[in-house]
């Protein structure tokens, strides 16, 4: 890390090293600091911190209108355009601050990437949906181009045996996982540095999740990947690192493996195991 | 771990309270065939044996149901946390008991095979001793367990190296009494095979202890156990004495 005076880095931990997976130290890739938040008068968020690594996938749990799709958004400020909101604190990328005065919201949404709880394909064939990013952001030349980054979306996204026989279909003929799994390489065909989650999988059946989350272990491996669900069980399958949100604030962040068998707070242990707090 | 708040789902917190009442049964039965399997023993009661023996049956057949509920609850339940701790700490728990419900059986059993025998009374005495204190350590255990007390847990844990030493100290007598005479090696070895079950149902103990602890904090202890068993090293040292 560079020496950037306002973020107080924190030694980042290293999430539990699986057997067979060697995984080196993790290196921070977003850094919140005391973040709150309002709208209008109401405040949402109360100093959240929370370090978020490159290669894992981090996790955001708790109860409904505790925060953290709140927060979820302020980290490619998708919170912007919602009028009366206001956002205080110190979040950033690479240790850039993303709310600096210079720095283009779209932009920054070519490096953060999002992906919503309703498969949210455009009215457009399965081609353009993935190419439209490449296209606003400029990033290809040629129709080859256009081609191969196509391609490479929908083969990381696992959809591209699918659909590559009917690529100028209408992508909003495929089926729920699939339009997720479209939305995934839509998301991911600009080579963002994050890959935000809101709910992924909430509208999917078993199988569809089963395979977004197969998804999920092969693109952390060179993506940061923050997901909020509200499935216990699937945070505790993909992520490495859980941060349980509760009243707008952060309660207790730690390993997935900690959070789920031993947490420390008794908020979070009410939670996971489905008690009143 | 504070005191834990009642689940949003009747229906799980009635199968965890299910759960530990079977393992209090379970406990109870388990002091039960051990007691009765050492008082068979001392008074020589083939009767009392028998019957001993056949409560075992009941133990088997809890741990059959302990380890069936339990994976049905972590199929339907997912349990986490605490939760997931516990049906763990039942199912390692009810394991042990039934070892040691075995243990008591054995006992039992060979309480009948030395009916006829003349015991020497000091023998019998550092028997019962050993036994008694293998019975305390169960059931203060077990009322860790219940009472969810990992500094009991742990001071049962500590207290195991005195049956240890107890062993240590009649498996010498045993081997004395042998050496004087051979008509005793029959009687002795029933009764050294006995004794070496009663330290196994203090080494399950401890393992129990280590399930509360665990259950409580969601860490293993991490101390030293200090090991008072230094029989299997003994022979050697006999020899130089005996020769």
């Amino acid at each position: 890390m560079e020496a950037q005076p306002a973020v107080r880095v924190q030694a980042p931990a290293v999430p539990e090293p699986r057997e067979g997976q060697s995984v080196a130290r993790l290196e921070l890739k977003m850094a919140a600091r005391d973040v709150n938040l309002w709208y209008g008068e109401k405040q949402a968020l109360f100093g959240v911190s929370l370090d978020m690594f490159d290669s894992s996938v981090t996790a955001l749990i708790g109860p409904s209108g505790c925060g953290k799709s709140t927060f979820l958004r302020c980290l490619d400020r998708m919170n912007d355009v919602i009028d009366g909101c206001r956002v205080e604190g110190d979040i950033r990328l690479d240790g850039e601050d993303i709310y600096a005065p210079r720095v283009d919201p779209v932009q920054l949404r070519a490096r953060v990437g999002m992906v919503f709880q309703k498969p949210n394909p455009f009215p457009k064939s399965i081609f353009e949906n993935v190419a439209y990013g490449p296209r606003i952001h400029g990033l290809c030349k040629t129709k080859a181009e256009y081609a191969d980054v196509v391609e490479k979306s929908l083969t990381r996204a696992g959809l591209w045996d699918e659909v590559k026989d009917r690529l100028d279909e209408s992508g909003t003929g495929l089926s729920g996982g699939q339009q997720q799994r479209l939305c995934i390489a839509r998301a991911i065909s600009v080579n963002p540095e994050v890959l935000l989650m809101d709910e992924p999988c909430s509208a999917l059946d078993p199988i569809a999740t089963a395979k977004i989350e197969t998804l999920m272990d092969e693109l952390k491996k060179n993506l940061c990947i923050v997901i909020v669900t509200h499935s216990m069980q699937q945070a505790a399958r993909v992520s490495q690192r859980t941060a349980f949100f509760h009243l707008g604030k952060l309660v207790e962040v730690d390993e997935t493996s900690k959070i789920f068998t031993n947490p420390t707070d008794q908020r979070t242990q009410d939670y996971v195991t489905g008690r009143f707090g | 771990m504070e005191q834990q708040h009642e689940h949003i789902v009747r229906s799980y917190e009635e199968e965890l309270a299910l759960l530990n009442n079977k393992i209090a049964k379970m406990g109870g039965l388990a002091e039960q065939v051990l007691g009765q399997s050492f008082e068979a023993l001392e008074r020589r009661d083939p009767d009392l044996a028998a019957s001993t023996i056949n409560e075992d049956e009941e133990i088997d057949e809890l741990q059959r149901e302990i380890e069936e509920q339990a994976v049905v609850m972590i199929a339907r339940r997912q349990p986490m946390a605490y939760d997931l701790r516990q049906i763990m700490a039942a199912l390692r728990i009810s394991t042990d008991l039934e070892r040691i419900g075995d243990l008591g059986k054995n006992i039992a059993k060979r309480a009948v095979a030395v009916v006829s025998e003349q015991q020497p009374k000091q023998l019998m005495l550092g028997l019962k001793h050993m036994g008694e204190l293998a019975l305390g350590q169960l059931k203060e255990v077990l009322d860790a367990f219940i009472e969810r007390d990992a500094d009991r847990a742990l001071a049962v844990w500590y207290k195991d190296e005195e049956i240890d030493a107890m062993y240590n100290s009649l498996f010498r007598e045993l081997l004395t009494y042998m050496m004087e005479d051979p008509r005793n090696i029959g009687l002795c070895t029933h009764l050294l095979f006995g004794a070496k079950n009663i330290e196994r149902v203090g080494d399950h103990a401890t393992n129990i202890a280590e399930t509360v602890y665990y259950l409580v904090h969601g860490r293993a202890i991490t101390d030293q156990r200090p090991k008072g068993d230094t029989t299997a090293s003994t022979p050697v040292s006999m020899k130089r004495t005996a020769v």
